[in-house]
């Protein structure tokens, strides 16, 4: 079976071709040392400043899809098949600037300036996305860009006059790069293998061949989106050596709704899931806007955060709230473990040699279900929880909790159930006594830490007050929790 | 024919830079081509606080293929000294190191993966030393980089024990990193005899000059620093770039080749300096009426390990202790903590936040206590009347704009009916409390020390009449070249396309000040519009003489000269001018007026004027966890008659927002170690979009030209549009108080991050209850 060693992609449109990448080269240095295109930013080089945002093109039906991407945390392995824009490559054969340009330049909206390249390809990602014209959407889109100098009022209004307007040059020429696009798809069953001097990475395209690479090769990294593995390479100066890559098996993509669960495969994006998690719990959507940026979102993966057991993750403390599932498969075949039995210790999981998470299964909402997430840090877009809860409550006929599921991340060294606070939930009614009860339980349940982001005393007393608000909202709908809504 | 040159003073320009910022291709260091050989450098810092090196280890470094050399304070053929005000600050540590994160080595590679590599690599045996790693420590050990500053006037103490109320108080203030995008860079490129050559992303290129040449061991005129622009300064590079450029060039004069040093993110914020932390402790007695009568106020700042520019910082906040309101009788101390922690530097409003929030928790702590409103308070502390218009140095105040503009913006933001709605909705709110301030602003324009008061300009017009503009000033984001060009546009009444400017190059403009204190414009824009005279007044004598006119015959209208009943176009006078042997070059200089300041006695007439503004804050917190929102700003702001209301706009909005950041989700923590925590945007939260207060109205005071005879009377803008997010704290504060009922001075420190928020509300909750 031919094996490639090279990837290829088209830059601005210009084909390609990396031969033997280094497996942790990102495309931020490939494109400012080795192709000397320097108009992208590094300002972190941990994707959170978004100086260095560039956006990748792939074909989505019958359209490109256009989204906006980190490139400091972006491994050049991860282009192939795609088309990488960055800021050069927008402006017209004749010079004439794009709409995200001329709007940033008409509205003042560069001080410094090196920022805006970062917002020029984020407001080109926007440009093309019909979904996002309202004013919460465009914070969303903007959320991973950092300006220092603007204030972001003139950016806003650039952003707003150009959100989802898509009738730029690329929207012409559409049918052009798709076709071009698909000239770069390889023939099936070319997976690719890149064995080089500076290591190895696989990309193989079905679950079987995953199985056999990862029992032959247990101590590889998988990467799914690369927000966490990224920073491995970036921050902590990490050689990968070897590197299999998750993106290119469709059934780890895949988010299917049965009757009663949505299966996530472990490798879909946030970006993909939010519009499915929307319809059955809210809550968990609206936190989801809130992890990361959208360029995080575009790329990060709920597999990888599970996966990553932080104790800081976002979506554990409502996946084990919800009674989510971990799907584990392996050569030897899959099992089903509930989550909480996932989280062994600090970023510590139950994944044996070679196993990886296949999916995660997450129960769907019966008539009557109360959930809330939510999410307490420094700033609301774009930062790690200091405490994040979840609450899950099932009740009788009576009002009385039959069932009490609720989870903290920030708390402990792992996301944990608070068994103590379930226990004095159950058979009573959800009330301000209730909420008390469970309250002085949290306090055996969690012996959090002080840290740069909160106090211990802090988490304690939020962890409580995240349960209090929860109350509100189910007694006392009407009045306003959270400054966010204002 | 339009008469209106485009581009003149008082248009709403777009930044020179904009379009090559949008495609890519401005270009800042790091993006500049390399040339043949140019290596890549690394930092070798401290892991300790405060310790000797008793071994330090190269050999594994110098082995790594890639190498090309490594320097430490042993290396430096010149003196190690950076220091900008004092004398004795290292480039690199010198048997001792005095934070985490003190550069003691630096080496240059083929990559900078080498160089991190190598760096990491040197081997070093420390002997820890105790280190003082908080201002109290600091105080209680009297450590200070400098002598302990003191501004008095009247009685203090006889003030104190008469007045009728007495209340003592304390404020933490926090510090705050620069977080510019672009991190501080140098390129330093080895030059024939010896010379040096750097390019260096500062927002002083003088300073940078003598550094590297003191290192060096060179003259002045061996060392050339150019800067075109920067990605965003806002004072971090005004001394702190001395170290960047300075090591890149000990390295480049040591491998005889081209060195970059880039700091990468972490690096950057956990090497450089940053906004000083205060400790503030206070007693102020007043009437009835809460009108001060004597106040004694300490500020103490954490300075880090070396003076830097600690000394002028702390005369800046003493300087601005007052704000707005005149105080009889007091004593200001401020104390130069010498702490175990990075050298805190300049950063925009310079010691002038610090000072002006210190007054304002004084103003809190006074209403609380007599149950009044805060705006009561300020009111009757405001300057202005008889006997009620000199600052505590001694300076008068006659251009008070305090009355305009507070009754203007209370007007613009409806502030009586908002407070009242705001009352109500508290009244009847359980879990979000929402607050409201209007916060007032004076700001002294001019550096503290008048020598630094003084700028030089180069103009040059071609024989096409195209121009070539060169000032002392640098561009870091702000639009000063764009608007220094609009002062040479209008002088020549040419349009601004016509004129170019080029990197601020010590090669061309010596001596500079650096860009900094407001005063970019005020100074450069001056030295501009000089040497632009200079060159027109040579036009027009020429012209007069040639077409046997009077001088005052010859006009400059838009881009033509009308000679008698001639036109000409100003091209056409430009070669007319050459060929007749008329120089068309000129530098210019300028000096501010008036101005003087006693530093031992810290008094005198510092401030050429002063800017003011004002701001209308409403908040909301969330009571059970302590997040908070800034619901709605009202700005207004003076910027005299402003010479480019774009750039003004965005220099007010983007201030504002910084110090919104200040005040609210940035937070500097060192731990137990003396580390920093909070070292990349990861842990370090600047705001976001979402944080832009949803409603954010911003106007320019109209029709208020300085009374100062400055540049087209425009006033200085850079800094005093951060203290106005003074009022986002204040509608936090008032948020909290409210869940004391106002009757209790809530226990909030800055920022105020949702942790400080909660545990101000839980302390009234319980001291209410
Ligand atoms: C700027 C920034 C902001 C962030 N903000 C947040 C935030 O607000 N909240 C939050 O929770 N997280 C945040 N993160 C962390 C990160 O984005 C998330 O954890 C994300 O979900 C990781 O997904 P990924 O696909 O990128 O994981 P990857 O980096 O690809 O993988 C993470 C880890 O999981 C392993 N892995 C991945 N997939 C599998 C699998 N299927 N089976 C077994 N192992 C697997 C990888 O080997 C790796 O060790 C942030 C990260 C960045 C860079
Ligand atoms: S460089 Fe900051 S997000 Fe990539
Ligand atoms: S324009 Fe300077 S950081 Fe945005």
């Amino acid at each position: 079976m031919a094996m490639p060693d090279a990837i290829s992609f088209l830059l601005n449109g210009e084909l390609r071709r990396i031969e033997r990448p280094a497996p942790e080269r990102t495309v931020l240095d490939h494109l400012r040392l080795v192709e000397r295109r320097t108009g992208t930013k590094e300002g972190c080089a941990e994707g959170d400043c978004g100086a260095c945002t560039v956006v990748l093109g792939e074909r989505s039906g019958d359209a490109v899809s256009y989204r906006a991407v980190n490139s400091c945390i972006l491994f050049t392995t991860e282009l192939d098949g795609k088309l990488l824009l960055t800021v050069e490559g927008l402006r017209d054969a004749d010079g004439g600037l794009h709409p995200a340009q001329r709007a940033l330049v008409e509205h003042h909206g560069s001080q410094c300036g090196y920022c805006t390249p970062g917002f020029v390809m984020t407001l080109f990602a926007l440009h093309h996305a019909p979904e996002m014209t309202d004013e919460d959407s465009i914070h969303q889109a903007l959320s991973g860009n950092l300006c220092r100098c603007t204030g972001y009022r003139p950016i806003l209004a650039a952003a707003r006059s150009v959100a989802g307007v898509g009738d730029d040059r690329f929207a012409r020429m559409a049918r052009e790069l798709l076709g071009r696009l698909d000239g770069l798809r390889r023939a099936p069953g070319m997976a690719t293998v890149i064995d080089g001097e500076y290591g190895r990475y696989d990309a193989p395209e079905s679950l079987a061949a995953l199985d056999r690479l990862l029992t032959a090769h247990p101590g590889a990294h998988l990467l799914a989106g690369g927000t966490d593995l990224g920073l491995l390479v970036t921050k902590q100066h990490r050689a990968l050596g070897h590197v299999i890559s998750l993106n290119r098996i469709p059934e780890l993509s895949r988010i299917e709704a049965s009757a009663d669960a949505l299966i996530v495969g472990a490798a879909a994006n946030y970006t993909d899931i939010l519009p499915r998690l929307e319809n059955d719990w809210p809550s968990f959507a609206a936190l989801i806007r809130r992890l990361g940026s959208w360029q995080i979102r575009n790329l990060g993966t709920m597999g990888g955060n599970v996966a990553n057991a932080s104790p800081i993750g976002d979506s554990p403390p409502a996946l084990l709230a919800l009674g989510a599932e971990a799907i584990i498969r392996s050569a030897g075949g899959e099992r089903v473990l509930p989550l909480e039995r996932f989280f062994l210790a600090y970023r510590r999981t139950a994944l044996d040699a070679g196993e990886y998470l296949r999916a995660l299964r997450i129960p769907r909402p019966a008539a009557g279900d109360f959930f809330r997430t939510y999410k307490v840090s420094k700033r609301f877009e774009q930062d790690i929880s200091a405490v994040c809860g979840a609450f899950f409550l099932r009740f009788d006929d009576a009002g009385r909790v039959t069932l009490a599921r609720i989870a903290y991340g920030g708390m402990a060294a792992t996301p944990k159930r608070a068994v103590g606070a379930e226990a004095a939930l159950a058979g009573r009614r959800f009330d301000a006594a209730a909420v008390d009860a469970a309250i002085a339980a949290l306090a055996d349940d969690f012996t959090p830490i002080d840290d740069f982001r909160a106090s211990a005393t802090y988490r304690r007393h939020v962890a409580g007050n995240l349960l209090r608000r929860a109350l509100m909202e189910r007694t006392a709908p009407e009045t306003p929790t959270g400054v966010l809504a204002l | 024919m339009n008469d209106m040159p485009k581009g003149g003073v008082r248009q709403a320009l777009r930044h020179d830079s904009a379009v090559k910022h949008v495609t890519g291709e401005a270009q800042y260091i790091d993006d500049m081509p390399e040339l043949p050989g140019t290596l890549h450098a690394w930092l070798a810092t401290s892991t300790k606080a405060h310790a000797r090196i008793l071994r330090m280890d190269l050999s594994a470094a110098l082995a790594l293929p890639g190498v090309a050399a490594i320097v430490t304070a042993r290396d430096i053929p010149g003196r190690n000294d950076i220091a900008p005000i004092l004398k004795g600050e290292p480039v690199l540590a010198d048997g001792v190191v005095e934070h985490v994160g003190h550069p003691f080595a630096a080496v240059a590679a083929e990559t900078m993966e080498t160089a991190r590599r190598a760096a990491s690599l040197i081997e070093v045996e420390y002997e820890e030393l105790p280190p003082i790693l908080s201002i109290e420590q600091a105080i209680a050990e009297q450590a200070f980089v400098s002598r302990v500053l003191t501004m008095q006037r009247g009685d203090w103490r006889e003030g104190l024990r008469q007045a009728r109320h007495r209340r003592t108080g304390q404020l933490e203030i926090g510090g705050q990193d620069h977080f510019y995008l672009e991190s501080q860079v140098a390129l330093a490129i080895p030059q024939e005899d010896g010379d040096m050559l750097v390019h260096s992303s500062t927002q002083h290129p003088t300073e940078v000059q003598h550094g590297v040449a003191t290192l060096l061991g060179l003259a002045n005129n061996a060392v050339t620093v150019e800067c075109r622009r920067m990605g965003g300064g806002f004072g971090g590079k005004e001394s702190q770039a001395t170290i960047i450029a300075g090591i890149a060039a000990l390295l480049a004069r040591r491998s005889s080749r081209p060195v970059k040093l880039r700091l990468v993110r972490d690096d950057d914020m956990i090497v450089t300096g940053k906004r000083h932390d205060f400790l503030i402790r206070y007693e102020v007695g007043f009437d009835d009426e809460g009108r001060i009568e004597a106040i004694d106020m300490e500020l103490a700042a954490r300075c880090g390990n070396v003076a830097d520019l600690s000394p002028a910082v702390l005369t800046r906040a003493l300087c601005h202790m007052d704000n707005c309101y005149f105080l009889p009788a007091v004593r200001a101390r401020g104390l130069p903590c010498r702490t175990n922690t990075v050298s805190n530097t300049a950063f925009r409003g310079f010691g002038g936040p610090q000072g002006m929030l210190a007054i304002e928790a004084v103003i809190g702590t006074i209403a609380h206590a007599l149950g009044r409103p805060a705006d009561q308070v300020r009111a009757a502390n405001y300057y202005g009347g008889a006997g009620r218009d000199v600052t505590p140095y001694g300076q008068r105040i006659r251009d008070n704009l305090i009355p305009r503009i507070t009754r203007e913006i209370a007007a613009q933001a409806d502030y009586e009916r908002r407070r009242r709605e705001i009352d109500a909705f508290n009244a009847t709110s359980p879990v979000i409390r929402k607050g409201l301030a209007l916060f007032p602003l004076k700001f002294g324009i001019s550096f503290n020390l008048p020598t630094l008061n003084q700028a030089g300009a180069l103009v040059h017009v071609y024989t096409d009449g195209s121009v070539h503009l060169n000032h002392g000033g640098t561009e870091m984001g702000q639009g000063l070249f764009t608007k220094v060009a609009q002062v040479v546009a209008e002088v020549f009444r040419i349009d601004i396309d016509h004129i170019k400017v080029s990197a601020a190059s010590t090669a061309k403009v010596p001596n500079t000040s650096a860009t900094a204190a407001s005063s970019g414009s005020d100074l450069n824009g001056m030295a501009a519009m000089q040497a632009a005279q200079t060159i027109k007044n040579r036009m027009i004598s020429f012209a007069a003489e040639h077409f046997g006119v009077l001088p005052e015959q010859v006009e400059f209208a838009a881009n033509r000269i009308i000679v008698g009943n001639r036109t000409l176009a100003f091209g056409e006078l430009a070669h007319l001018a050459w060929a007749n042997r008329i120089s068309l070059s000129a530098t210019g200089f300028y000096r501010t007026p008036e101005i003087h300041f006693d530093l031992e006695r810290m008094q005198g007439e510092p401030f050429y004027y002063f800017t003011y503004g004002a701001c209308v804050a409403e908040a909301a917190i969330d009571t059970l966890t302590g997040e908070s929102r800034i619901l709605r700003a009202d700005i207004l702001q003076d910027c005299g008659s402003s010479l480019n209301p774009a750039i003004d706009m965005g220099q007010i909005e983007g201030g504002f927002v910084q110090g919104m950041g200040w005040l609210t989700c940035e937070e500097l923590v060192w731990d137990a170690t003396g580390a920093l925590r909070t070292h990349a945007p990861s842990t370090y939260k600047i705001p976001v979009s979402r944080d832009l207060p949803p409603v954010f109205n911003v106007r320019i005071l109209e029709d208020a030209p300085n009374r100062a005879a400055t540049v087209f009377r425009s006033k200085g803008i850079g800094e005093p549009p951060l203290m106005l997010a003074i009022a986002t704290w204040l509608a936090i504060r008032d948020a909290v108080a409210s869940v004391g009922g106002h009757r209790h001075a809530p226990p909030l420190d800055a920022p105020a991050t949702p942790e400080r928020i909660l545990m101000a509300v839980e302390a009234l909750r319980k001291g209410a209850g």
